[in-house]
């Protein structure tokens, strides 16, 4: 167990410098010139160049690289010479744009990233996989037929529909939901746990449409399956409840791809939704992020990158750990 | 319908039957049409007997001992006619109170103990669940009734084995333990459906002298479900051959060896490896079993019966035989006994 997380962790150390590497060469490669985009409007051949050296963009490729990551182990001091300021470990370089340390936007865009993803996985995964096990248990049904036929429209609906027609009805018409706030970034702000709620009701629906379609079918499918095995005739002919058939002996059994699918997810929403943050005006990662490259703001992209790789990786060791605390035959090496 | 009694001699004095199976029939309806998996089979059955229950793969065995555990409720399948069984319809008793009686009177072991053994919980687990679920006990009770349960099914080490997984277990140890499992609130009727087939042959004698031991010991019926006509002659008091979802020969187990009534008897005896066979060859019967679907009007074998023109007529394609007993022994076969007779010793 220990020797499994220390070799994942040492590989994830691997996979993040691959990912940092490759999103500094292909911002190199790219069209995006920070330094004009950060002088300003009156911008003369000198002062462009004078922010090149300002943003470091003067040195050469890999000295540029090594300079960054040195600032992941420690503190180093970015600017123009003479004007040079310090920042602070874990330092993510400073934002072409506003000069404000990177690992701050981080800091303030998070909790709204994760305001949004925790809300919605856990309404999804209720919704996922409740509506799949009773599709599963009714097989055959007009129940059945109806979740799946639901869960067929829910994939095919695109974020910027759901999201659009949710603002219109539940903000537009029915004033029954307020707008998006950036005021509201966590459950534990002065405006209370349930301001929390109603800010990012919609965008979680959004998501949970989008998502639990598949979380739907998944569970259905493995559910019939597992309903299906001999263990399940066993438990049956023990003389035990239905309950504790479908979830002590089913459930426990058919719910592994389920955990899988959560894990990845889980780690890629952590990224940024880039699309439900945009349409619901959330200044999360994504947003951030979509911001930042389109400025050419590169220590924003590259941050914003490598923390959405770090979660989608970690999610992989969480679910490998997930499925060794579920199924005794697996086992970690 | 002839009253048929495989198991009680005419001697003996009549008494009212441990289990009692009249005229039960399974269909399931499946897009090709109505499959009709069991039709119209009665058998009974008293305390401390064992009856075989013999054919070929398809051919209802397994869903009639699913029928009488009441496993098809809630499916699809249309169960009808009668299973007294102490006196209870296992036919029209409701899930509820069917569920009283599964693993507290009527025990049930099956064929593969690997897949039937829940891979996520250990063997203790699922044992001690089966003695909780019918008895009010603690944990640390059902943990100490499933310890020595899984000693008596001749476990080493039950303490331990308690808490290995099932994966943990070879395979003879897993279909122990769910002997144990089946027999830890000590039933009177044991269901066994094919429980040695996925075992080693030497395995095999071993679980069968652990049923018969255990049985002995409690005094329970077996219904013993299998395709080996060996496991039959060694364990078997009663033997019931089905074919096509019908019952075609039924007797005491000397009876259907050496006083075979019915030609696809007949046909699986002589299909059996023997040490002195001359040709080295085995001898299939030939032709495939009926569909399910659309059953023949005739007899259900004639298709594949050698005898079939001994009869005379047509009269096996065109008519369904009935059961015939005569002291106990019971076939459905158009012919006659002394044509039955030359065949069996002409062979």
């Amino acid at each position: 167990m220990i020797r499994f997380i220390l070799r994942r962790s040492g590989s994830l150390i691997l996979l993040l410098i691959a990912v940092s590497f490759i999103t500094f060469t292909l911002f190199q490669l790219g069209p995006a010139d920070p330094a004009s985009a950060a002088c300003g409007q009156e911008c003369t051949p000198e002062r462009v160049a004078e922010a090149r050296v300002a943003l470091g963009m003067d040195q050469p490729f890999l000295v540029q690289y090594a300079d960054y990551m040195r600032g992941l182990v420690a503190p180093r001091m970015i600017g123009a010479p003479g004007a040079e300021s310090v920042c602070q470990w874990p330092c993510l370089g400073k934002s072409f744009q506003t000069n404000e340390d990177v690992s701050d936007i981080i800091g303030r865009s998070l909790p709204y990233t994760l305001s949004m993803a925790i809300g919605a996985l856990v309404l999804w995964t209720v919704s996922g996989v409740g509506l799949g096990l009773l599709a599963a248990l009714r097989k055959g049904s007009a129940t059945d037929k109806f979740i799946v036929g639901a869960a067929s429209v829910g994939v095919s609906l695109p974020i910027p529909v759901t999201g659009l027609f949710l603002l219109l009805v539940f903000v537009n018409q029915l004033h029954l939901l307020p707008f998006t706030t950036n005021e509201i970034a966590s459950p534990l702000g002065p405006q209370g746990p349930w301001a929390w709620v109603l800010n990012y009701l919609l965008p979680w629906i959004a998501l949970a449409v989008l998502f639990s379609a598949s979380y739907i079918r998944v569970t259905r499918t493995n559910m019939i399956e597992t309903f299906g095995e001999d263990f399940i005739r066993t438990a049956r002919a023990k003389g035990l409840a239905p309950r504790t058939v479908t979830f002590k002996h089913g459930v426990r059994a058919g719910i592994t791809p389920v955990v899988t699918m959560l894990g990845m997810d889980i780690g890629l929403l952590l990224g940024g939704a880039v699309l439900t943050e945009q349409i619901f005006s959330v200044p999360g990662l994504g947003f951030t992020a979509v911001r930042a490259a389109i400025s050419g703001d590169l220590p924003v992209t590259m941050a914003i990158t490598m923390l959405a790789a770090f979660f989608v990786i970690v999610a992989n060791v969480v679910v490998d750990l997930a499925y060794a605390a579920i199924d005794p035959r697996v086992r970690l090496q | 319908m002839t009253q048929l009694q495989p198991s009680t001699p005419a001697t003996e004095q009549e008494a009212i039957p441990f289990l009692d199976v009249r005229n039960l029939s399974v269909k399931f309806p499946t897009d090709d049409g109505l499959v009709s998996a069991v039709n119209g089979m009665d058998f009974s059955l008293q305390r401390g007997q064992t009856l075989g229950i013999v054919g070929e793969s398809g051919s209802g065995k397994s869903v009639t001992s699913q029928a009488l555990m009441g496993l098809l409720k809630g499916t699809s399948a249309q169960v009808s006619g009668q299973a007294l069984f102490q006196g209870r319809d296992l036919v029209t008793l409701p899930e509820s109170g069917m569920r009283r009686l599964r693993g507290r009177n009527i025990g049930m072991i099956f064929q593969d103990p690997l897949s039937a053994l829940h891979p996520f919980y250990t063997v203790g687990h699922q044992i001690a669940e089966a003695y909780l679920v019918h008895n009010s006990a603690t944990r640390k009770q059902a943990r100490a009734a499933a310890v020595e349960m899984l000693g008596r099914v001749g476990i080493p080490s039950p303490e331990q084995r308690f808490d290995e997984y099932p994966h943990h277990f070879s395979g003879g140890m897993r279909q122990r333990a769910m002997i144990a499992m089946a027999l830890i609130c000590e039933p009177e009727l044991l269901i066994a459906d094919e429980p040695t087939t996925a075992l080693d042959v030497t395995v095999q004698a071993q679980i069968l002298d652990l049923m018969a031991e255990l049985q002995a010991e409690t005094n329970s019926a077996l219904i013993l479900i299998t395709h080996d006509l060996g496991v039959v002659a060694e364990v078997c008091d009663s033997v019931l051959v089905m074919y096509g979802g019908q019952c075609v020969e039924s007797g005491a187990v000397d009876e259907i060896f050496y006083d075979t009534r019915h030609p696809y008897t007949l046909g699986l005896l002589k299909s059996m490896p023997t040490l002195n066979s001359s040709s080295g060859r085995l001898s299939p019967i030939p032709g495939q079993p009926p569909s399910l679907l659309d059953l023949p009007a005739g007899c259900i074998f004639s298709s594949r019966c050698e005898y079939a023109a001994l009869a005379g007529d047509g009269v096996c394609r065109e008519q369904r035989p009935a059961l015939q007993a005569e002291n106990g022994h019971g076939t459905r076969c158009h012919l006659s006994g002394p044509q039955i007779t030359t065949i069996r010793n002409s062979r």
